[in-house]
C-alpha cells in the first residue's frame, strides 16, 4: 500500500519508492528510504498535506507526493 | 601585514542544524551579506583570526543533500569544487545525527577537507541521548567537534579544529561508502575517468564517477567542459548504468541514495545511544493546537493580526515619532541650498529639495520595515514558517501559490496598509520556483500604504455616505483580483517554471535570540538601504525632469514677472510710507520673506519659551530691519508687516499656478493627453493620468499630485477641490480609478525588489506592463460597463465584487498544470476518500 492510503496514527515501514527524477531525488534526500521507520501523526485542517514522523524527525508532505512512498505496516 | 595567512573556510550543513549560530559564534558581528554570482542564493560572508591565520568564513546554503536538483545544492557544491576551501565545517544536528551524516558522508567523497560540528549537544543531552564522538572520529577518519553553539560552547574547540586542518595537505578520504554490487562499475568508470589528465586533477576522480552513474546532468557536463574523450565516457557511464539495472533490477541513482542511509544508519548504530523509553517532545505537543484543525487556523489569524497590529499601526505611530527627523533633514537642505526666487527656483535648489523629499519619503518607513523584519525574523527562528505553509498550503495551491505566500501577501497588504518592498523580500522563503515568482507577481496588488491617500480622497468625495462599505470594497476586492490573476499566471507564463515538491521538515520549535533577531532586522535594513535608496535618488532627478520640464513659455513667464513686479511695487510704496524708506530697497523683498520662512523653520517644534527667545536674538542679531517687519515691531513694522502678507500671498498664488501650468506644459503632461484616447474607456482625463504617471516613483505622488493640479499646497481637502474642479466626475470614474490603483503596476523600490529577488529585468518590467495592463482593462470594464448598463457607482462596485469572488470560484476549480499531468500520465486510479 502507499503513504497516502493511512490514517494519522498509523506507523508503517516504507518498502519502496516508485519515483524518479527531482521528486524522487528529494525523497531520498530528505531520509525516505527501504527500511525507514514513519508514523502518521496529523492532517492539515484542510486535509492536505500530511505531518509524519520519519526516523526522528517531522516531514510534511502532499498525498500526491505520498502516494509514490510504498509502505508495510 | 606580512607572515599573515588567509585559510578559505566553507560551513556546510543540512537545513536547521543551528548553522547559522555556529556561523555568528565564529565570526561575531563582522560579517557581509551578498548573493552568489548570478543566482538569488545569499551569500554570508564572514572573517576572523586564529593567532597568525586570517579566516574567511563563507556560508554554503543549507541543503540536505549535494545533487545537481535544487539551486541551493548546485549554489554549494559549485563552490566547494570551484573555490576549493581549504577546510569545510559540517554543521550536524546531534540529536538528529543518522540523517545529518547523509550529508557529511557525501562532502567526503567529494574529498573536501571536512570537520564535522556535531552542534545541538545540549538538545542531545536532554533528550538523554548519548553520542560517542571518539568510536564516530575513529570511524569516519576526520576531525570530530561537539559545541553548544547557541550556549556558546565549542568555539575554541572549533578553532583549534580549523587551525589543524588548514595546515594539513589533504589525504585521501578516510571513509568510503560501500555502494557494494554497484563498486564495479565505480571502478569501471574511476579508471576511465583517471587515465584523462585534465579531469583527474580538477575533480575527485570516486565522486565523479558516482555522479555520472547517479545520471547527474552537471557532472556530465564537468567531463564534458574538461574531458578529452568525453563521449567516450559518458557512453560508458550510460553502459554501467543500464547493466547495472539489469543485474540488480533498481535504478543506480536509487540504489546510491539507498547505500548511502544503509551507510549513515550503520554508523548511527554504532555511535547514537536513544533513551529507552520514547518522550513526546515539547514541540510535538504543541503542534498538537499550533496544527489543529480549528485551532491551527484561529492561532494561525491571531498571530497575523498581531503582526499587522505591531508593524502597520504600531509602526505607523513609531513613523510618526521619527518625523522630526527626516524633516530635520529636509530643512536642513533647504538651508544650505541656494535661496529660492519669487516664482521659481533656482534648479540646483528645486532638484535638490525634490531628490531629498523623494529619499525622505521612503525612509519615513523604516520603523515599519524595522518591526517588520524583526517579526519575521522570529516567525523564522522560532520554526512557526512551515507550520503556517502546513496549514495553509491546500487553499493556495489551488491558485498556483505556496503555503508559505501567507507571508509576503500579509507584509503587501492583504487588508489595507502594507508595503510590498518587504513583501516582495519575504517571497525568499518559498521552496517552488513556480509558485515564488506568482507570489512576487500578485505581492505588488496587494493594499499598500501609499495607496490608502488616494482612496481616502475618491472614498470621501464620492460615496460619503457609504465610506466603510467602500473603504471594505476596496480593502478586500484586491485578493480576490490577486487569487485568479496568480492562477492564471501560473496556467500560462509560469507553466514552464518547475514546481518543487513540497516535502518540508516541520523542525521543533526555538526559543529564538534577542541578538540573533536584531541581526537578521539590521541585515534586512542594510540591504533595503543600499538597494533602494540610491536607486529612488537616481529615479527622482528622472521623474523631476519629466514633469517640469519643457518648462513655461515666454509669454507665461512674463506674466507671472509682471504678478511679481506688481507685488513688489506695491510693497515699496508702502515703505516709502514708513521709517523704512531707504533701509528697504526692492532687492530687499525677496530676501525679508525668505527670512520669515528661515525663522518659521527654525522655530518649528520648539515649545520652550527660553530656547524660543534665544532663536529670536539671533535672527535679531542678523538683521535687525528684517527682524523688526516680520515681527511686527513698532507701529511701521506692524504697518509692513501687513503689506508683506500681500506680496506673500501674491507669490504662493503665482507659484503655485505656476507649477500647474509646468505640469501640463511638461513630457509627463503630454503623455498623460496622449493617452487620453486609450483612458476616456476607463473614465480618466488627462489630469487624472498626470497624477497616476508621477504615482510611479512613488504611490503617495497620485494624491500630491491630485493636490497641485487640483490647485492646492499639500492635500487638505483635495477631494472639495477634485469636485469642484471636475463636473463631470460621477461615483463610477472614481470607482474605475480606485480599482486601477490597487492594480497600479509596482512603483520603483518594489520593481526594484522584484529584479533582485525574480534575478530577471525579465519579470521586473513584466510586472510593471501586465498590471498596467490590467488595471486599465479592469478599470475600463467597469467604467465602461458600468455606463453601458446605467448601473450608479455603488451597483457597478458590487457587481464588480461578485465577479471577482465567482472568478476565484472558478479558478480554483481548474487543476494545475502537474496536477493535469497526473491525471493524463497515472492509471484512472480514482482518488479515494483518503486524499480528498
Amino acid at each position: 500500500m502507499t503513504l497516502d492510503e493511512l490514517d494519522p496514527g498509523t506507523a508503517c515501514v516504507m518498502a519502496d519508492l516508485t519515483v524518479d527524477g527531482a521528486l524522487g531525488q528529494r525523497l531520498m534526500d530528505l531520509g525516505f528510504y527501504p527500511g525507514a521507520a514513519i508514523e502518521i501523526v496529523r492532517n492539515a485542517p484542510l486535509v492536505d498535506p500530511v505531518e509524519i514522523h520519519l526516523d526522528g524527525y517531522h516531514v510534511s508532505i502532499r498525498h500526491d507526493e505520498a502516494r509514490h512512498i510504498e509502505v508495510t505496516l | 601585514m606580512t607572515g599573515e595567512k588567509t585559510v578559505l573556510v566553507a560551513l556546510a550543513g543540512q537545513p536547521n542544524c543551528g548553522k547559522s549560530t555556529v556561523f555568528n559564534l565564529l565570526t561575531g558581528a563582522r560579517q557581509h551579506v551578498a548573493n552568489y554570482p548570478g543566482v538569488t542564493v545569499e551569500k554570508k560572508t564572514g572573517s576572523f583570526a586564529i593567532d597568525d591565520i586570517r579566516v574567511e568564513l563563507v556560508d554554503l546554503p543549507g541543503t540536505y543533500s549535494l545533487t545537481s536538483y535544487s539551486l541551493e545544492e548546485r549554489v554549494a557544491r559549485d563552490f566547494l569544487i570551484n573555490d576549493m576551501p581549504s577546510v569545510v565545517i559540517d554543521v550536524a544536528d546531534g540529536s538528529n545525527l543518522k540523517r545529518n551524516l547523509y550529508l557529511t558522508l557525501q562532502l567526503m567523497e567529494m574529498e573536501a577537507p571536512v570537520i564535522l560540528n556535531l552542534n545541538m549537544m545540549d538538545v542531545v543531552e536532554r533528550r538523554g541521548q548519548r553520542i560517542d564522538v571518539d568510536r564516530l572520529r575513529d570511524m569516519l577518519g576526520i576531525p570530530v567537534v561537539p559545541t553548544k553553539a547557541k550556549k556558546g560552547e565549542g568555539k575554541a574547540a572549533l578553532r583549534v579544529a580549523v587551525k589543524e586542518l588548514a595546515g594539513k595537505r589533504p589525504g585521501p578520504a578516510a571513509y568510503k561508502i560501500d555502494y557494494g554490487p554497484l563498486e564495479p562499475h565505480i571502478d569501471v568508470l574511476a579508471g576511465a575517468i583517471a587515465e584523462d589528465p585534465l579531469v583527474s586533477v580538477q575533480y575527485p576522480v570516486r565522486w565523479i564517477a558516482v555522479k555520472l552513474l547517479e545520471n547527474d546532468d552537471r557532472a556530465a557536463d564537468m567531463v564534458k567542459g574538461a574531458h578529452t574523450d568525453a563521449d567516450q565516457a559518458l557512453a560508458l557511464a550510460e553502459s554501467c548504468r543500464l547493466r547495472f539495472t539489469e543485474e540488480t533490477g533498481n535504478a543506480p541513482e536509487r540504489h546510491i541514495a539507498f547505500a548511502r542511509h544503509a551507510a549513515c544508519a550503520r554508523i548511527a548504530a554504532e555511535t547514537v545511544t536513544l533513551p529507552a523509553a520514547k518522550k513526546r517532545s515539547l514541540s510535538d505537543l504543541a503542534d498538537r493546537y499550533v496544527c489543529h484543525r480549528f485551532f491551527g487556523p484561529l492561532i494561525l489569524l491571531v498571530i497575523l493580526m498581531a503582526l499587522y497590529q505591531v508593524a502597520i499601526v504600531f509602526g505607523n505611530w513609531l513613523a510618526l515619532q521619527a518625523w522630526p527627523i527626516w524633516g530635520a533633514v529636509e530643512d536642513f537642505s533647504a538651508d544650505v541650498l541656494p535661496a529660492a526666487g519669487f516664482t521659481s527656483d533656482p534648479l540646483l535648489r528645486a532638484l535638490g529639495l525634490w531628490v531629498v523629499k523623494s529619499t525622505t519619503a521612503i525612509l519615513n518607513y523604516l520603523p515599519i520595515f524595522f518591526l517588520l523584519f524583526s517579526l519575521i525574523a522570529i516567525l523564522e527562528d522560532s520554526g512557526y514558517m512551515p507550520r503556517m505553509a502546513f496549514i495553509l498550503d491546500r487553499l493556495f495551491r489551488r491558485f498556483g501559490l505556496h503555503g508559505q505566500s501567507t507571508l509576503p501577501m500579509i507584509l503587501g497588504g492583504v487588508y489595507v496598509g502594507g508595503c510590498a518592498i518587504p513583501g516582495v523580500m519575504a517571497t525568499k522563503a518559498i521552496p517552488d520556483e513556480r509558485a515564488r515568482l506568482a507570489t512576487i507577481m500578485i505581492v505588488p496588488m496587494m493594499n499598500c500604504l501609499a495607496k490608502v491617500p488616494l482612496y481616502l480622497i475618491l472614498i470621501g468625495a464620492y460615496f460619503a455616505d457609504v465610506g466603510g462599505l467602500a473603504m471594505f470594497f476596496i480593502a478586500t476586492v484586491t485578493l480576490f483580483m490577486a487569487l485568479p490573476v496568480a492562477k492564471v499566471l501560473t496556467l500560462t507564463v509560469l507553466k514552464r517554471h518547475p514546481s518543487a515538491p513540497f516535502i518540508m521538515e516541520m523542525p521543533p520549535y526555538h526559543l529564538p535570540t534577542i541578538m540573533g533577531i536584531l541581526r537578521r532586522a539590521f541585515e534586512r535594513i542594510w540591504l533595503f538601504l543600499k538597494k533602494i535608496v540610491t536607486v529612488v535618488a537616481a529615479v527622482a532627478v528622472v521623474v523631476f525632469v519629466l514633469i517640469n520640464y519643457p518648462g513655461l513659455p515666454d509669454d507665461r513667464r512674463v506674466h507671472y514677472d509682471g504678478m511679481e513686479n506688481a507685488a513688489i511695487k506695491g510693497f515699496m510704496a508702502d515703505v516709502a510710507r514708513t521709517e523704512f524708506v531707504g533701509r528697504i530697497t526692492r532687492a530687499d523683498v525677496l530676501p525679508i520673506i525668505l527670512f520669515e520662512e528661515s525663522l518659521k523653520r527654525a522655530k518649528r517644534g520648539v515649545t520652550d519659551q527660553e530656547e524660543s527667545s534665544a532663536i529670536n536674538a539671533r535672527f535679531q542679531a542678523d538683521n535687525p530691519v528684517y527682524y523688526a517687519v516680520v515681527k511686527r515691531e513698532g507701529k511701521d513694522g506692524k504697518k509692513l508687516n501687513k503689506s508683506l502678507k500681500k506680496v506673500v500671498r501674491t507669490r504662493k498664488k503665482a507659484r503655485r499656478e505656476a507649477r500647474a501650468e509646468r505640469f501640463e506644459a511638461s513630457f509627463l503632461g503630454s503623455m498623460g493627453r496622449a493617452l487620453e484616447p486609450v483612458t476616456q474607456w476607463a473614465g480618466f482625463n488627462w489630469r487624472i493620468n498626470i497624477a497616476l504617471l508621477s504615482a510611479f516613483a512613488a504611490k503617495e505622488n497620485s494624491a500630491a499630485t491630485l493636490g497641485s493640479i487640483y490647485g492646492l499646497d499639500g492635500d487638505q481637502s483635495v477631494q472639495e477641490s477634485m469636485k469642484a474642479g471636475e463636473s463631470g466626475f460621477t461615483p463610477l470614474h472614481a470607482l474605475a480609478l480606485m480599482l486601477f490603483m490597487a492594480l497600479y503596476p509596482p512603483c520603483v523600490p518594489t520593481s526594484i525588489m522584484v529584479r533582485h529577488q525574480a534575478d530577471s529585468t525579465g519579470w521586473m518590467l513584466f510586472s510593471i506592463a501586465y498590471q498596467t495592463l490590467l488595471g486599465l482593462l479592469v478599470a475600463s470594464l467597469v467604467f465602461t460597463g458600468g455606463r453601458l448598463l446605467g448601473l450608479t457607482g455603488l451597483q457597478a462596485m458590487w457587481a464588480f465584487y461578485g465577479l471577482c469572488v465567482a472568478t476565484t470560484l472558478i479558478m480554483a476549480l481548474i487543476p494545475n498544470p502537474e496536477e493535469r499531468e497526473a491525471a493524463a500520465s497515472v492509471s484512472p486510479e480514482p482518488c479515494n476518500e483518503h486524499c480528498s
